[in-house]
């Protein structure tokens, strides 16, 4: 058998030289001094692979235009069978590329590694580091949620800032008139068709340089006998490699990545925020303001990119122990913490984003549809613990009947004497008021299989404004999903037309802020007032 | 396959080897444990169809009161069918019948020899199919021609005098 296996192998590799070839790239000869230091030039590579995988994966159920875009990844996230889980493994491992690539980097410089002849293999290195963050930046605006969209008015924006070459920036980017079917074309095709190969072909580069010129030696290596890469520094690079994927997959499965709005360019209260990797160039800007701000935008970034690739030609130093490179440490502390400070900086100084913008819409909307009367009736649901007795949903039978069934066999007036008389012994008296009792029950006779899940899934600031809406009548004025009073503005879309400081200001002083309006003030306490604002913010845009 | 590779140490100690055979053995084992890991997902991705959302079941046709017995009426109803991430609006037509008990039955439009759209000749009475001549009666019973079996039903219901459709439903052979 083993000598059949043999003769197979030798027959092959006679015609492709396959075997001698993976034998000659394995027993590879390295220095002694190799070691759990080098191991993340593999762990990076191994992390573009699975970029390249999941990105594939992701394609398959992706329709790459606007709008199509945001639906077709809802799809994936909310029926596909491990759609979440392909996306979280694309979404964190693009973080995660960031963090090895940088940690690699940092490795190099500190050993010195970059040294005569290997200058070249590390400016290859820069320009996959650039790679990297290219797909950074063509990535986030795929999902086509608010967040994608608003992220990238800002990136674009500041490409148009590059002098001489601003507009063109605008022009291949076709963001002249904001962002648009073209644009996201174009940011689709530089994110899975032209990086790709362009990154394949670099890391080719950059492992042939390395392979050419040999993995860098240490000082005490002179004296020492070679090792061989394979298997011991293999297995090295495999733990490594295996740590990087564990914890992705955990990240994947555990920190969910939502879906956010999708994007609306009319929304006027979402505050954009680039990823962050990117925050500690966000807050370099807002240092630079008016005409300098262009020493934000291009003029740094471009000298640190220049900086990194000289790096090689100004240290020409000999080769010291890494202990001893005691400048090249500085500098590797001093980036690392102006990094931290600027990074600390911008998510202190950033306010925090509503909570009607952080609504997660791959988890479950139907609440959104429900009149402000059904959406009080959850409040007062959950008040009473209705649930401890009463199933909605299938589920383990409880104690009360199934309320689902109650409600297609009663009647309004029936359900509502039953609550204040309950028949059967077993139910204590739901002590409410006519006007809330109603409510309950528009909430019960709304629900149906497919929707009951609202009685959980509905978030508390809306249930709080949807009570304290309708403790305050809006509704005699106001329409909201199609309900409500006409003297008022229908309220679906305030989202669209208003931003939140406003409307804050328009309960406090209406007349101030619409003259001549007959609406009284509502000086709502806080939380309150927080409560209320998010959940009008969170209405869908047109009443359903 | 690597334990025929020659020894790159040349070294023989025992302890070496042992080592080395461990070093292999993690590596495949840490290897095969990702590749299961992406593996398993991808398949249940790509193979397990994706869940379905519920929809209303039953779409409004139209009125139907002013039905007679004895003539079919052709009515168009607009079906949204799930695509993907999409919902589709389509056109469907049923051919309506009020049958002589007054109960409402709705045949699918297509023949049940190969799917050509028929119509209901009124000289003849009988439902004509113009593509193999195919004739069925006013109860979708198969009077001659290819067709092998009866008409196909759609469920219906009535409600306020307008019809609803339901599920199309596949009639079984003669």
């Amino acid at each position: 058998m083993r000598q059949k296996f043999h003769q197979v192998i030798e027959a092959i590799d006679d015609r492709t030289g396959l075997h001698t070839g993976l034998r000659k790239f394995l027993y590879e000869e390295i220095p002694a001094s190799s070691g759990w230091h080098q191991v993340f030039g593999s762990v990076a590579l191994f992390l573009i692979l699975i970029q390249f995988f999941t990105g594939m994966i992701l394609a398959f159920n992706y329709a790459p235009t606007p709008g199509e875009a945001y639906n077709s990844l809802r799809y994936i996230l909310t029926e596909v069978t491990a759609g979440r889980l392909m996306r979280g493994l694309h979404h964190w491992g693009a973080s995660m590329i960031i963090v090895v690539v940088v940690l690699h980097m940092v490795q190099v410089f500190l050993w010195g590694a970059y040294k005569k002849p290997r200058e070249g293999t590390w400016i290859a290195g820069v320009v996959l580091l650039l790679l990297t963050l290219a797909y950074g930046l063509t990535g986030y605006l795929l999902p086509w949620d608010n967040r994608a969209y608003w992220g990238t008015v800002v990136t674009t924006q500041i490409g148009a800032t590059v002098p001489l070459a601003g507009p063109y920036v605008t022009q291949l980017l076709a963001s002249a008139g904001g962002i648009g079917a073209v644009t996201f074309a174009r940011f689709f095709a530089l994110h899975v068709l032209l990086l790709p190969p362009a990154t394949l072909l670099l890391i080719a580069l950059h492992v042939y340089l390395v392979r050419r010129h040999g993995v860098a030696p240490a000082l005490e290596d002179e004296l020492k006998p070679k090792k061989s890469f394979y298997p011991e520094q293999v297995f090295k690079d495999t733990v490594a490699v295996f740590i990087a994927f564990a914890i992705l997959f955990i990240m994947a499965i555990a920190v969910r990545v939502p879906l956010e709005r999708v994007a609306d360019p009319t929304d006027t209260s979402y505050i954009p925020r680039p990823e962050w990797y990117f925050l500690f160039l966000f807050q370099t800007l807002k240092v630079f303001e008016g005409p300098l701000e262009v020493v934000g935008t291009v003029v740094l970034p471009t000298l640190a990119i220049l900086a990194l690739i000289a790096a090689p030609f100004i240290d020409r130093s000999r080769l010291v122990r890494v202990r001893q490179r005691t400048l090249a440490i500085g500098i590797v502390v001093l980036a690392g913490l102006g990094w931290a400070g600027l990074t600390a900086a911008a998510i202190r100084s950033t306010p925090p984003q509503t909570a009607a913008a952080l609504i997660d819409f791959s988890g479950p909307t139907q609440w959104m549809q429900l009149t402000p009367a059904q959406l009080n009736g959850v409040g007062f649901y959950r008040q009473e613990k209705c649930g401890e007795c009463h199933n909605v949903t299938g589920g383990t039978p409880k104690q009360g009947p199934n309320l689902l069934g109650a409600a297609r066999r009663h009647d309004d007036a029936w359900l509502i004497a039953h609550f204040k008389q309950p028949s059967g012994a077993a139910m204590p008296p739901v002590h409410l008021t006519d006007a809330q009792l109603k409510d309950l029950v528009a909430l019960i006779k709304v629900m149906t299989p497919d929707n009951g899940d609202v009685i959980d899934t509905a978030p508390d600031f809306a249930v709080e404004g949807a009570m304290l809406y309708q403790k305050s009548f809006c509704g005699g004025c106001h329409a909201v999903n199609g309900e409500g009073g006409k003297m008022g503005p229908a309220l679906n879309g305030l989202a669209t037309r208003r931003t939140e400081a406003w409307v804050v200001e328009h309960f406090e002083n209406p007349r101030k802020m619409s003259p001549g309006t007959p609406m009284p003030a509502y000086p709502f306490a806080r939380p309150d007032m927080q409560n209320m604002v998010s959940y009008l913010f969170t209405l869908p845009d047109k009443a359903p | 396959m690597s334990d025929h590779f020659p020894s790159a140490t040349n070294s023989v100690e025992t302890a070496g080897y042992t080592r080395r055979s461990w070093h292999l053995a993690a590596i495949y084992v840490l290897g095969a444990i990702m590749g299961l890991a992406l593996a398993i997902p991808t398949i249940l991705y790509l193979f397990i169809p994706p869940r379905q959302r519920r929809r209303s079941q039953w779409i409004d046709a139209g009125d139907v009161s002013q039905l007679t017995p004895g003539s079919p009426v052709e009515m168009s109803f607009q079906e949204g069918r799930i695509d993907g991430w999409r919902v589709i609006t389509e056109k469907k037509t049923a051919w309506v019948v009020k049958e002589a008990n007054n109960q409402i039955v709705a045949f699918g439009p297509q023949c049940t020899h190969l799917g050509c759209a028929y119509h209901w000749d009124n000289g003849s009475k009988k439902f004509a199919c113009p593509c193999h001549s195919s004739f069925f009666s006013i109860e979708g019973q198969v009077l001659a021609g290819p067709a092998p079996r009866p008409l196909d039903r759609y469920a219906t219901r009535i409600e306020n005098n307008r019809l609803q459709i339901g599920q199309l439903k596949r009639s079984a052979s003669a």
